[in-house]
């Protein structure tokens, strides 16, 4: 068996199997309703629900995701993001050059607040140190720090700063680079940079990898780059993204029951490949089983040392309990897998399309 | 003299009181979108709303009014997603946008449904014949955003389209300007033959109504075959938009000429930045510059697209702009 050092320095030292399949999130995690609340009161100008008690709030959502995370077993854990609102707003309000000027229709009566860059884009205050240095302080498990990927942060604004979007997203991705040097600064060693605003539109991706280059810039070779892409056609994407500059690519693909798995298999896929394994927008729990045979879908892509095992995108929008279940049973089934690896019992050619009348 | 006329394409914002209680009032999913029955609270919701956005465009000072087409939570599919004949299945992208919209599927008969024509009947009594411009996505575009699982042929499914519009405008109160919008024939361009149709079918459309008609194509400039068929068309103006592509539109017009009445698409629909209404003229000079023809007979100064994109109150800010433009134009000319 081969080994891969980048990923295997999250191994846990009491891992039970010579296999490592190892598991974890994209990043967002279902709020607990209090944190709602709580949040409702601290805007709630009559309230005396103040800056301190908010702040305790966030911690303790923090902490209690956290555990929750190690509770189901994931080798590598996040916070669920319980400090963010929205993965765009969230950073326009800590980038200095971003202005909001109110909510935009999304589809239906879904909005968002889409930030205007109105100025030249610089780097103020850290984003994401803070949040990374207490979640690695509430857990002995490894943490991943998930960020918006400059392509995404540029594309879902309005830029009235910058000649064109290409030269928003450059700008944007030396910030993402400062802020991921502070991050290794403070220890940490899994980065995912979230591009969702790639698979729609999915010519641009020499932007998006000119822009990885510039994040990447001085950030030594151990730390693990990921980058993750949802719901788009991939095939207009790859083999391109293979020239990017990161370690592992973290694809939905249950969500579409794997209709686009043979995408992947010519060429050969070079990196590591985080594989969705559940499906982030049914609210139902998918049996360990189930789980199991999406695993070995994988391992028609990439040999196991190349694997590794997270959910679709953000759970968020889940209830709690069933994002808690679907984070157990994923766990669950990728020590299954790693037990047939080590035993020999599983036997999948790698590279081969799938038949036609599957 | 050259006539300055600003307007809008419509699909305006809701203002973000109505965003708040329409979410309330009707929720977030797929099914609680606009189906045309809509009960009596939604109802007055949406009135409110629209009597709030025919506020804003007359204390701009727009020459032409739209009804602002609010209840259009579909966008330019919306015509089908409140008819009888289709179904409103999963949520998918609208153009390159991040927005989405009901994938309407026709599964029989398209029979008109004198939904927009009441929304017209309500804003007349508000606004006057005179100045009352509506808005209805071109035949080719609404082909395009929808799914044929009844007639079978490209051809007759076209053509059907056009025949349910021109229907649905047979109803609609007397008015002033008919803007048709065909940002599909841009995005997804109709090949050989097809392109014929295309206009054969904004013809019908077009003929169904004595008001003046603007074609009104987006996000970049028509292919050459495309702009020849369309000037086939019975209509008054084509509409150019001058925020996405300068260059292909200044040849198309140079090479092919164009209707005696034009629309200009030159505020951005999709961004914040609002312009100088100054620099808004300057435009608008130096594009008839570059034609140096004869004058136009009435010019639409708009902005490209749909204006829904937009916060609440920049889309209030671009139409003052304008207004202020067209007001400018008119000073200059005269």
């Amino acid at each position: 068996m081969s080994t891969n050092e980048n990923k295997d320095q999250f191994r846990q030292p009491d891992h039970e199997h010579d296999h490592f399949l190892l598991t974890t999130v994209v990043g967002s995690y279902p709020k607990p309703k209090w944190l709602n609340r709580a949040k409702d009161l601290y805007e709630d100008e009559d309230s005396d629900f103040d800056e301190d008690n908010w702040q305790e709030a966030k911690d303790d959502a923090a902490r209690l995701i956290t555990d929750e995370h190690e509770r189901a077993g994931l080798d590598v854990v996040v916070d669920g993001e319980m400090r963010r609102n929205e993965m765009v707003e969230f950073f326009a309000h800590r980038i200095e050059g971003y202005e909001f000027n109110g909510p935009v229709k999304v589809w239906g009566h879904n909005y968002f607040d889409k930030p205007s860059v109105v100025s030249e884009v610089e780097y103020d205050e850290s984003w994401l140190v803070d949040e990374y240095e207490f979640t690695a302080d509430a857990s002995d498990r490894p943490v991943k720090v998930p960020i918006t990927g400059p392509y995404t942060l540029a594309n879902w604004s309005f830029n009235e700063a910058y000649e064109d979007d290409d030269e928003l997203t450059l700008e944007l991705a030396d910030l993402v680079n400062e802020e991921i040097e502070k991050l290794v600064d403070a220890g940490a060693r899994y980065i995912q940079i979230d591009e969702p605003a790639l698979a729609t539109t999915p010519d641009d991706h020499a932007i998006v990898g000119e822009a990885l280059e510039h994040i990447v810039a001085d950030i030594p070779d151990d730390v693990r780059i990921g980058l993750h892409v949802c719901y788009g056609d991939y095939s207009r994407i790859y083999p391109e993204i293979l020239e990017f500059p990161v370690d592992e690519f973290d694809l939905e693909l249950a969500n579409g029951d794997y209709d686009q798995l043979d995408v992947f298999k010519d060429p050969a896929f070079s990196k590591d490949l985080a594989l969705g394994v559940c499906d982030a927008h049914v609210a139902e729990v998918e049996s360990v089983e189930r789980i199991e045979e999406n695993i070995k879908k994988g391992l028609e892509v990439v040999p196991p040392e190349q694997l590794v095992i997270s959910p679709d995108c953000g759970v968020k929008l889940l209830p709690r309990d069933v994002a808690y279940g679907k984070m157990a049973n994923m766990v669950q089934a990728a020590r299954n897998v790693e037990a047939d690896l080590d035993a020999g019992e599983i036997d999948i050619e790698r590279g081969a399309p799938t038949p036609a009348d599957d | 003299m050259t006539e300055y006329v600003s307007t809008t394409p419509g699909l305006y914002p809701l203002p973000d009181w109505a965003k708040d209680d329409l979410s309330d009032l009707k929720g977030h999913q797929k099914h609680d979108l606009v189906s045309g029955d809509e009960g009596e609270e939604i109802t007055a919701a949406y009135e409110e709303a629209r009597e709030e956005v025919i506020g804003v465009q007359q204390d701009a000072g727009l020459d032409r009014i739209v009804e602002g087409q609010l209840r259009w939570d579909d966008m330019l599919a919306h015509p089908l997603a409140v008819a009888d004949a289709v179904e409103t299945r999963g949520i998918v992208r609208y153009y390159d946008n991040n927005n989405f919209y009901r994938e309407p599927v026709v599964t029989d008969d398209l029979e008109p449904t004198g939904d927009i024509a009441s929304e017209l009947e309500a804003t007349v009594e508000r606004v006057g014949s005179d100045d009352l411009q509506a808005v209805l996505p071109g035949p080719y575009s609404l082909y395009d955003l929808a799914t044929d699982e009844y007639y079978g042929d490209d051809g007759d499914f076209l053509a059907a389209i056009a025949a349910f519009l021109e229907a649905e405008v047979d109803a609609f109160p007397a008015h002033e300007t008919l803007f048709l919008l065909e940002p599909s024939l841009v995005e997804n361009p109709p090949a050989d033959g097809e392109d014929a149709r295309a206009s054969e079918a904004i013809d019908r459309v077009a003929n169904a109504t004595d008001a003046d008609v603007v074609v009104q194509p987006y996000w970049g400039a028509l292919e050459e075959k495309v702009y020849a068929h369309l000037l086939d068309a019975d209509i008054d103006a084509v509409g150019f938009d001058f925020v996405a592509n300068q260059d292909d539109n200044l040849y198309n017009i140079q090479e092919y000429g164009t209707t005696d009445d034009v629309a200009l698409g030159l505020a951005d629909g999709q961004n914040t930045l609002v312009e100088d209404p100054e620099a808004i003229r300057d435009r608008t000079e130096w594009v008839e510059g570059q034609l140096g023809v004869t004058e136009f007979e009435t010019v639409y100064l708009t902005t490209n697209t749909e204006t829904f994109y937009l916060p609440y109150g920049k889309y209030v800010a671009k139409l003052e702009v304008l207004a202020e433009a067209a007001d400018l134009a008119e000073v200059k000319a005269a």
